[in-house]
């Protein structure tokens, strides 16, 4: 590191690392909020541009209600736990990357 | 009022719940000492606890009633609200739960002011924390007026409605959050029960979802509809004869029926013309209610309680499971509610739909006795758990704003904590007052419709600036208050529009009192989109709020915050790295 009269930020401070840190938590979200969004609004799409294919029936449901009524439910729930798990993932990694890289200056 | 028309069975139930409710309240109020106490219960409480109290106070009378009355009255459409309530709940978690847990501050105001060091943000914050909960306070208060118009036969709706804003009041005046956060918890549970036993009995008896469903013919089903089974086994599908005023089956099982049609309707245009408007309908309240819920304050504050970001997801993944499985069981009610008690279509207010949920189980009455009247009085402790959580959630976050800001911040910074606490009470009572005289003005109109209205200003105001402020560095004061101040009160002043001439249609005493606004009914019927985009705001004023803090921030960057990063380290920083601030501490000040 360039030496400099302040004494050092160090590693966690950095510009490097608070840009890594949250383009990564940020992509994690967007892809899970994105596959979320497509079926959220992909549903009333399907809705207007093929009604006779949503309506089909489903043990007496309508797919459309059968959709959306029970099964986005377990969906979203899967969606939050890989979520939560791969966050938890993330963080650990980051954690370890900057106490790595404060002990490596040290 | 004739006492003999009270139903032992539902007198003592919902007693029982107020009274449980009541005591616990008091009981806590002993053991919550200091202002932190009051304020977010100390911040430990378990994810468990936690979890099941987040969904207690989320699901609100709109859940409860609501939802199934709004089902019954318009079919399909109406499930996006359950939905949306319960999966705005993912939103929240991707991308605004754990950065603002980490960054530990009491309230949203305090947020505001943290993350932008202005104390002119935090006075805007509060207002719309005022704003959000009195819109949300209106629906909870009529399911009050609702509930106990219903018990008590005869019983005017405004008197229902004083008795249980009073009621709770006093609680939360006593009790304040360390009580909430324990009585919240066990209604959750109480509302858990208090769906899901009856309907799977009415289901056991009148035939299941999808057979009650398959009642409903539309085209798409052939010219020759389905036998209709007169006895399988335990179900008995036999549908009851719809009358004039109940949409048409066809309308009702499809999208795009009444409720996203009805202002294209009025208009007189052609179902061409308006499947286009229905679709754009449908994805603005997706929007408000998806971009709501993460931006709900009475929701937000809870988070605080976790004591780190890893249980607040932990926290998150459980309330999503709670309350999803939750929101299956209300529409349940809607659709057996259309076949086997249609007599609701014909009137409206407190007697129409929005009270299915506690009329349907009487009709095992008929059948089974006793058990009829059981099941109606747990669905009524379930209604009683449901508005008595969410008013002393709100209550509690409005009174928060109150006291904490407005008092403790804007007014007399060097009050005690005593005076603090003092303060509290008076608050508690001013805004539950408040919220009583408003909740007895809004009888004719649908109870989830105006929750789905409090969520479309929520989304256009904290949201924004919640994901903007977390997520990017150079947002400045003016562009978030620009923001937050033009989408929420574009949306608050759409909403408040359509709802007077609602009112105005009333054929009631209300309809008098908003007599003049009755020529905006006109204005709609001319500008079948505008009432559209009035109706829910969210698809523009969303997107409005958005792009007015990036370019006011833009134009100001010479603001931005000068430590900025450090306050996105905190933000997203692990807390394993130990750059978690305490943003109040107690006694010690400022100090780090």
């Amino acid at each position: 590191m360039s030496d400099t009269s302040r004494p050092d930020p160090g590693f966690i401070h950095s510009d490097a690392f608070l840009h890594g840190l949250m383009k990564r938590q940020l992509r994690l979200s967007i892809i899970c909020g994105a596959s979320f969004m497509l079926v959220l609004l992909g549903l009333p799409l399907a809705n207007y541009l093929a009604p006779a294919f949503m309506a089909q029936r489903v043990g007496g449901f309508t797919l459309s209600w059968l959709v959306l009524g029970v099964l986005f439910f377990p969906y979203v729930w899967i969606i939050s736990k890989i979520f939560i798990t791969r966050s938890m993932a993330l963080e650990d990694d980051e954690v370890k990357r900057a106490v790595a890289a404060e002990n490596s200056k040290i | 009022m004739h006492f003999s028309d009270i139903n032992p069975w539902i007198l003592t139930l919902a007693g029982i719940t107020v009274i449980a409710t009541l005591l616990m309240g008091f009981r806590s109020a002993k053991s919550s000492k200091s202002a932190s106490d009051f304020f977010v219960a100390g911040r430990s409480v378990s994810v468990g606890w936690n979890a099941s109290a987040i969904s207690g106070e989320y699901l609100s009378a709109a859940s409860f009633m609501g939802i199934a009355g709004m089902v019954m009255s318009v079919g399909y459409d109406a499930l996006w609200y359950p939905v949306c309530y319960a999966c705005g709940y993912l939103f929240l978690l991707l991308f605004i739960a754990g950065p603002l847990r980490r960054f530990g501050a009491y309230t949203i105001p305090d947020f505001a002011e943290g993350r932008y060091d202005s104390p002119l943000f935090r006075k805007i914050a509060v207002c719309f924390v005022l704003f959000i909960g009195f819109f949300y306070t209106m629906p909870q208060m009529k399911g009050a007026g609702t509930t106990l118009a219903y018990i008590f036969p005869g019983l005017p709706y405004w008197v229902g409605v004083a008795v249980v804003g009073g009621v709770i009041t006093l609680n939360v005046a006593l009790g304040g959050m360390k009580g909430i956060t324990l009585v919240q918890a066990v209604q959750y549970w109480i509302k858990m029960f208090a769906i899901s036993v009856p309907i799977f009995v009415l289901m056991f008896v009148y035939g299941g979802y999808g057979k009650n469903l398959s009642l409903n013919h539309s085209a798409a089903d052939g010219a020759v509809p389905p036998a209709i089974e007169q006895t399988i086994g335990s179900g008995n599908a036999i549908r009851h004869p719809l009358p004039q005023k109940a949409p048409k089956d066809e309308a009702w099982i499809s999208p795009f029926g009444p409720l996203t049609t009805k202002a294209a309707k009025a208009a007189g245009l052609s179902p061409e013309e308006t499947r286009p408007l229905s679709l754009l309908y449908t994805f603005s309240l997706i929007v408000a209610l998806v971009c709501g819920t993460a931006g709900l304050p009475h929701i937000l504050v809870r988070f605080y309680t976790n004591p780190d970001g890893v249980a607040a997801k932990k926290t998150t993944m459980w309330v999503m499971i709670l309350i999803g499985v939750f929101y299956v069981f209300p529409p349940v009610f809607g659709v057996i509610g259309r076949n086997f008690l249609p007599e609701l279509y014909a009137a409206s207010g407190s007697k129409g739909p929005d009270k299915v949920v506690l009329e349907l189980p009487t009709l095992i009455r008929e059948k089974y006795g006793v058990l009829g009247s059981i099941l109606s009085g747990i669905t009524c402790a379930g209604a009683f758990a449901a508005f008595m959580s969410t008013f002393s959630g709100l209550l509690v976050s409005m009174t928060s704003a109150l006291a904490h800001d407005v008092y403790g911040r804007m007014l007399k910074p060097s009050a005690t904590p005593e005076e603090r606490m003092k303060m509290f009470k008076w608050c508690a009572v001013l805004v539950g007052g408040i919220s009583v005289l408003l909740g007895s003005l809004v009888e004719p109109l649908e109870i989830n419709f105006m929750v789905g209205q409090a969520f479309a200003i929520a989304a256009a105001s904290y949201f924004p600036l919640l994901f903007m402020s977390v997520w990017w560095r150079n947002m400045t004061m003016k562009g978030a208050a620009t923001g937050m101040l033009t989408g929420g009160l574009c949306a608050l002043i759409s909403a408040a529009v359509v709802n007077v001439s609602t009112l105005a249609l009333d054929k009631g005493p209300m309809g008098k009192v908003f007599s003049s606004f009755a020529g905006i009914n006109d204005f709609w019927k001319a500008h079948p989109l505008l009432r559209i985009l009035a109706e829910q705001p969210a698809i523009w004023a969303v997107p409005l709020a958005v792009a007015l803090m990036f370019i006011i921030s833009k134009a100001t960057r010479k603001t931005v915050p000068a430590d900025a990063r450090m306050k996105m380290l905190v933000l997203h920083a692990p807390e394993a790295l130990g750059l978690k601030q305490e943003y109040i501490q107690e006694q010690q000040g400022p100090a780090h």
